[in-house]
């Protein structure tokens, strides 16, 4: 006979089945911007912290709509929620910005490789986002910043199309007043009350404080801007082993059964979504996959 | 005090220039400061000078109708400001202001246009470090015409 695992054993044996969406409840959600928005779950089934690294994914059900894969976007470290930040752009996302608070959903997960925080301690982190890249980076940063004495200097860089589409915009200011954290942000176009940076990301770089030859960076955008990042910290002496990426493919099944996600010889959903770039570099120039 | 050549083989355009360059460029420079907000040079006026940034903020920008000035380009401490004093017909195609208050360094573009002329030397490196900053601009403006944060379904 089943028998339903009880909460003790989904929390000392991870979850449930990977292929079983478990009941969460929307605390809140909030709008960031015009099309992005970030929403806080609570369990339904009395799980009281959800343990994730930072830069995995879960797998959010809308009843009667569909399945999407979404990083966390919230502090591996807070118990009791789950923190997602979604761009509304396809029915399932743009059906989860509609839910209201106390609304239930599906979540499988969490999937996939993480950011490599630990390998980053003692040397200088660079983070370089690239629009709703900044949502899978936004744990690594709680993380690097809950301990931050473990590291040396920290950049953030962060690209995005208009002032108006800049997330975390109140965060970026607190963390910004911490003085221990560069953060550099640039816009792709503005008008003429922005007195910020306006130009591509990869500009930045050669702003950001860092030792070449002892920094971890960690990137995150669309695939353009990823491969034009590389290439500039590259530029900037770095070495392929030292730089993280977060890819993007169609991800289904998010246990690498499907082989909607295939990228080359490996699974992104299970193998990535973050890989160290020299192990993916002689796929990355392959057009056809 | 800190000489104006000192000044000049301290910043990335300049920097590995010959002293015999670096003195026939200090002899067209300047020290420039601009205030918060303060207009630099307009589109369609003669590009005499260009701009070696030393501290502060630039905008590039351009006027459009109905859109008003749409800043597409900042600029800020070791980067360089205008080539149009380079090229005929010697006419800013944008318009430049200061975001923050900003010290620069102007160099005369005619000066060295003449002095370029006389010193094939010192015309050839002038246009290695200039084809070199309109490389990364022309390489920034094409991924930024990607529009690579659109969004898509």
């Amino acid at each position: 006979m089943f028998m339903k695992p009880t909460v003790e054993e989904q929390t000392v044996h991870g979850s449930l089945h990977p292929m079983v969406p478990q009941p969460w409840c929307v605390r809140r959600l909030r709008w960031e911007t015009e099309d992005t928005f970030t929403f806080e779950l609570t369990s339904e089934n009395g799980l009281t912290k959800f343990c994730f690294l930072p830069g995995q994914f879960n797998m959010l059900y809308v009843f009667g709509i569909g399945e999407v894969p979404i990083s966390i976007s919230g502090a591996p470290a807070k118990a009791g929620s789950l923190v997602h930040t979604v761009r509304a752009v396809g029915a399932a996302t743009r059906a989860l910005g509609s839910l209201k608070r106390g609304a239930h959903l599906g979540v499988r997960g969490p999937f996939g490789s993480s950011w490599p925080v630990e390998e980053a301690t003692g040397k200088d982190v660079v983070i370089v986002a690239g629009g709703i890249g900044l949502a899978p980076l936004r744990p690594v940063i709680y993380e690097v910043l809950a301990k931050r004495q473990r590291f040396g200097r920290v950049c953030l860089l962060y690209g995005t199309r208009t002032p108006d589409d800049i997330l975390y915009i109140k965060e970026l200011e607190k963390w910004r007043e911490r003085g221990d954290l560069q953060i550099l942000v640039t816009v792709d176009r503005a008008g003429q009350n922005w007195t910020g940076n306006v130009g591509v990301v990869t500009t930045l770089l050669a702003k950001a404080q860092f030792d070449p030859d002892n920094t971890v960076a960690m990137v995150c955008g669309p695939e353009v801007m990823m491969r034009f990042t590389i290439r500039e910290l590259q530029s900037r002496g770095m070495g392929v082993n030292d730089i993280y990426i977060s890819m993007e493919r169609n991800m289904k099944c998010a246990v690498g059964f499907c082989g909607h996600c295939q990228y080359g010889p490996t699974f992104i959903c299970k193998d990535g979504p973050i890989f160290r770039y020299d192990r993916i570099q002689h796929l990355f120039a392959i057009r056809e996959i | 005090m800190e000489t104006l050549q000192r000044i000049l083989a301290d910043h990335p355009f300049a920097r590995g220039l010959s002293d015999k360059h670096l003195e026939l460029l200090t002899g067209c420079a300047s020290n420039v400061r601009f205030e918060a907000g303060q207009e630099v040079f307009r589109e369609g006026e003669e590009a005499n000078e260009f701009y070696l940034i030393r501290e502060g903020k630039m905008s590039v920008e351009l006027f459009a109708p109905e859109r008003g000035s749409v800043n597409i380009l900042t600029l800020g401490e070791g980067d360089v400001l205008g080539w149009s004093w380079l090229v005929p017909p010697y006419r800013w195609r944008f318009d430049a202001r200061a975001i923050e208050p900003t010290r620069a360094i102007a160099l005369d573009g005619k000066c060295l246009r003449e002095k370029a002329e006389r010193d094939s030397e010192l015309g050839y490196e002038l246009l290695k470090r200039m084809a070199h900053i309109m490389e990364e601009r022309l390489h920034a403006t094409r991924l930024q015409l990607l529009n690579v944060y659109e969004a898509h379904s």
